[in-house]
């Protein structure tokens, strides 16, 4: 009867914070699915979008929901810039120099994160109240992260079905040497995709960011996290990304109920490998 | 494209080579601290000759290595560790040093490195320290898990290291020789926040909750016996990394499982985290005794959350030592007062300080008073008085247990438990609240509900 009422009352929990890790893992997964490339400084870009909430919150005032327009807005210019100055020039080569090159861009946002804010714990001290459900208490915080989580999944995929550019991109995921020839300036469009990718990184630290503590290290967990789910729910499949969140938040509820919860890392990258091995394409297919 | 990737490589690979050939022998990011530049002008003189009508004064400068961890986990206690020891420093070179009876007058420089709180990189750094930097002395990084990885280092190599910020109890009992501990054994930590409880509640059900590593571990494994020897129900015993940020599945648990106190935590960024999610999470506890986190000046940053949070603390300055303690115990009394030494830091960093500190300091100046007690720096005959060392600070009772089983590990030092609670303006201050002969308030109990 504990167990139940253990896992009656983290499920919710688990599902909530699973929208946020899932619109973590669709930057990865978008910038994937359109230029191949594994974004290795996806998970600083979680932990400015953390800072962006902290400075515009603690230091400015500002509600950290109103703030999520300009961290969102950043977020994209900064991903603009990442690709045209790190990213560009290897899309064509193989994996290892797109690879070298987001990696470098990780230690440069590392190294001056550390230098600026050094390592210490940062809080954002906001509260949006909590509602009892049985024995559990859902965090404002939470669930309203859930909800703009959601609100960003359905603004991505009108975007990529809905309007020009958003069908341009799809157009440079499925083939871009075709999508070239029909006119569509896929070098704009790389560039796109790579700022709506570190858009969405940078928003959900910025959600993150009002219910956890961060520094400027702490985009590494959450970027593992991506990576899992992204094969979860299958890699350039962002729609997938978030179902992927869905049951990684999951099982980082119910895990605790039966084990300790030193396990939950152990069993999450088993899942890993165990998809990896069994149905590379995730869950819910990769790319098409 | 393969060859294009080849010859970036190439040239990376040169680029490496070219730099790594011109690098001076230390990194710039580890160059020694401030205080070893300005000891570095203070030539050593120990070659001069003999006065034939004064005694000669001869300068000699012992160089002291560590590793703070500038960046990572462990930052916030190791910054406050490293800030009381540079303050020991500073008064003692700026006292005139150390003199000896022929002659020599003992000076220090610090050598120092960021270790990223990261245990590689230590020992990689205590190896530098002492076969190139040439430490005479060394001092143990912060916390328990990184001073096990030095510690090894300075047994292979024979060197003296004074542990400050590492209280877990085994790195003694592995035949080591050369290590003296600061603090109270972790076993030992929360035996004193039970006996209080005994008072308050002997019927409280505990959990005890904690990050698993070496610290925590060592904590919990002298607190189990003693809380079942004391008849209280441990109903939840759960361990968890040290990078946890979500403690909803954790607090989930301990609601279900019916505890009224909890005793736990580990450092300052899971401690602080799990404080706040306990508070935002309501999760009705009478009571919570966290390790590390709430004995920080940083802790009030959480507000509300911290109102009723207590910690073991290795030293509170509202609980300070005094010499009279020192003459009740008939120990000898050394080093400077409780307030002496928070004036003195506050008026160098404008900061309260904290036990964190205090260890620090006390690092130096245990060092301090075994070269007086030897009159000599020489590492056997320092080592020795170490060993024979039984006095009394400010910060307590400090004497080395010398068996071959337990060799170095902290005997004369006991812990007091602090409190934050609300002074009458409001503000959140830390109280001790046991043992009862020191405290300055009454303990929160239970603690007021969010």
């Amino acid at each position: 009867m504990q167990q139940i009422n253990l896992l009656l009352a983290s499920i919710p929990d688990g599902i909530l914070l699973g929208f946020v890790y899932g619109l973590a893992a669709m930057g990865l997964t978008l910038i994937w699915g359109v230029m191949n490339v594994i974004n290795l400084a996806h998970g600083p870009i979680i932990a400015l979008g953390m800072f962006g909430t902290f400075f515009m919150f603690s230091r400015l005032g500002i509600n950290p929901y109103a703030g999520l327009i300009p961290v969102a807005f950043v977020g994209l210019l900064v991903g603009i810039l990442i690709y045209t100055v790190a990213v560009h020039r290897v899309i064509n080569a193989p994996h290892l120099s797109s690879l070298l090159a987001t990696f470098s861009v990780n230690m440069i946002i590392i190294g001056l994160g550390t230098a600026a804010l050094t390592t210490s714990p940062y809080n954002v001290d906001f509260s949006a109240g909590s509602i009892q459900l049985g024995s559990t208490t859902l965090l404002g915080t939470r669930l309203i992260a859930a909800l703009v989580a959601m609100l960003f999944t359905a603004g991505l995929y009108l975007f990529l079905y809905r309007t020009r550019p958003g069908k341009f991109i799809r157009a440079v995921a499925n083939n871009r040497a075709a999508a070239e020839l029909m006119g569509v300036p896929s070098t704009r469009i790389l560039a796109l995709s790579f700022g709506l990718g570190t858009m969405l990184a940078a928003v959900s630290g910025a959600l993150i960011a009002t219910f956890f503590p961060f520094s400027i290290l702490a985009g590494g967990s959450y970027e593992l996290k991506s990576f899992v789910i992204g094969v979860l729910g299958g890699l350039g499949n962002p729609i997938g990304a978030l179902f992927g969140g869905l049951i990684l938040g999951v099982l980082e509820g119910i895990i605790p109920a039966f084990l300790e919860s030193s396990w939950v890392p152990v069993i999450e990258f088993g899942l890993f490998v165990l998809i990896l091995l069994v149905r590379p394409s995730g869950l819910f297919g990769a790319k098409k | 494209m393969k060859r294009s990737l080849f010859s970036f490589l190439t040239i990376m690979v040169l680029l490496g080579l070219v730099l790594s050939a011109c690098a001076p022998s230390a990194a710039p990011t580890e160059a020694p601290a401030e205080p070893a530049t300005a000891a570095a002008t203070e030539a050593p003189a120990e070659e001069q000759p003999a006065a034939t009508e004064a005694p000669a004064i001869v300068e000699k400068t012992i160089t002291i290595g560590f590793t703070s961890s500038l960046t990572g986990a462990q930052e916030v206690s190791s910054k406050r560790q490293v800030a009381g020891f540079n303050l020991w420093m500073q008064q003692v070179n700026d006292a005139g040093g150390i003199k000896l009876s022929d002659g020599t007058v003992v000076k220090f420089a610090a050598v120092t490195y960021d270790d990223e709180s990261n245990k590689e990189r230590v020992q990689e750094l205590y190896t530098r320290l002492i076969t190139e930097d040439n430490a005479d002395f060394l001092i143990s990084p912060y916390s328990s898990g990184l001073t096990a990885a030095a510690s090894i280092i300075a047994e292979q190599n024979g060197k003296i290291m004074v542990t400050a910020g590492a209280a877990e109890d085994d790195a003694y009992k592995t035949g080591n020789t050369s290590l003296f501990q600061l603090y109270t054994p972790g076993s030992q930590y929360l035996l004193s926040t039970v006996d209080m409880l005994k008072t308050l509640d002997p019927g409280a059900k505990v959990a005890v909750v904690h990050e698993n590593d070496k610290f925590s571990t060592s904590v919990v494994e002298g607190l189990k016996p003693y809380l079942e020897s004391q008849g209280f129900e441990v109903v939840l015993e759960e361990g968890y990394a040290s990078d946890t940020t979500d403690f909803g599945p954790v607090i989930n648990k301990l609601v279900e499982s019916g505890a009224t106190v909890l005793l736990g935590g580990g450092h300052y960024p899971d401690g602080s985290t799990f404080a706040r999610q306990l508070y935002e999470r309501k999760a009705g506890l009478k009571f919570v005794s966290l390790l590390v986190a709430p004995a920080d000046s940083k802790f009030p940053e959480l507000g509300d959350a911290a109102l009723g949070i207590s910690t073991s603390s290795q030293w509170e300055l509202k609980a300070t030592h005094t010499e009279e303690e020192a003459q009740a115990f008939g120990k000898p009394w050394y080093g400077p007062t409780g307030a002496d030494f928070a004036t003195a830091y506050e008026a160098a960093t404008g900061d309260k300080p904290t036990y964190h500190v205090a260890g620090g300091y006390m690092a130096g100046l245990i060092v301090q008073k075994a070269i007086e007690d030897a009159d000599s720096v020489d590492p056997e005959k320092v080592k020795a008085a170490l060993e024979a060392l039984d006095i009394f600070t400010f910060y307590g009772g400090i004497k080395f247990d010398t068996t071959p089983d337990a060799h170095g590990l902290q005997l004369g030092h006991e812990m007091v438990v602090a409190q934050w609670q609300k002074n009458e303006a409001g503000e959140l201050v830390r109280e001790v609240i046991w043992p009862a002969d020191v405290a300055t308030s009454d303990p929160l109990y239970p603690v007021p509900a969010p």
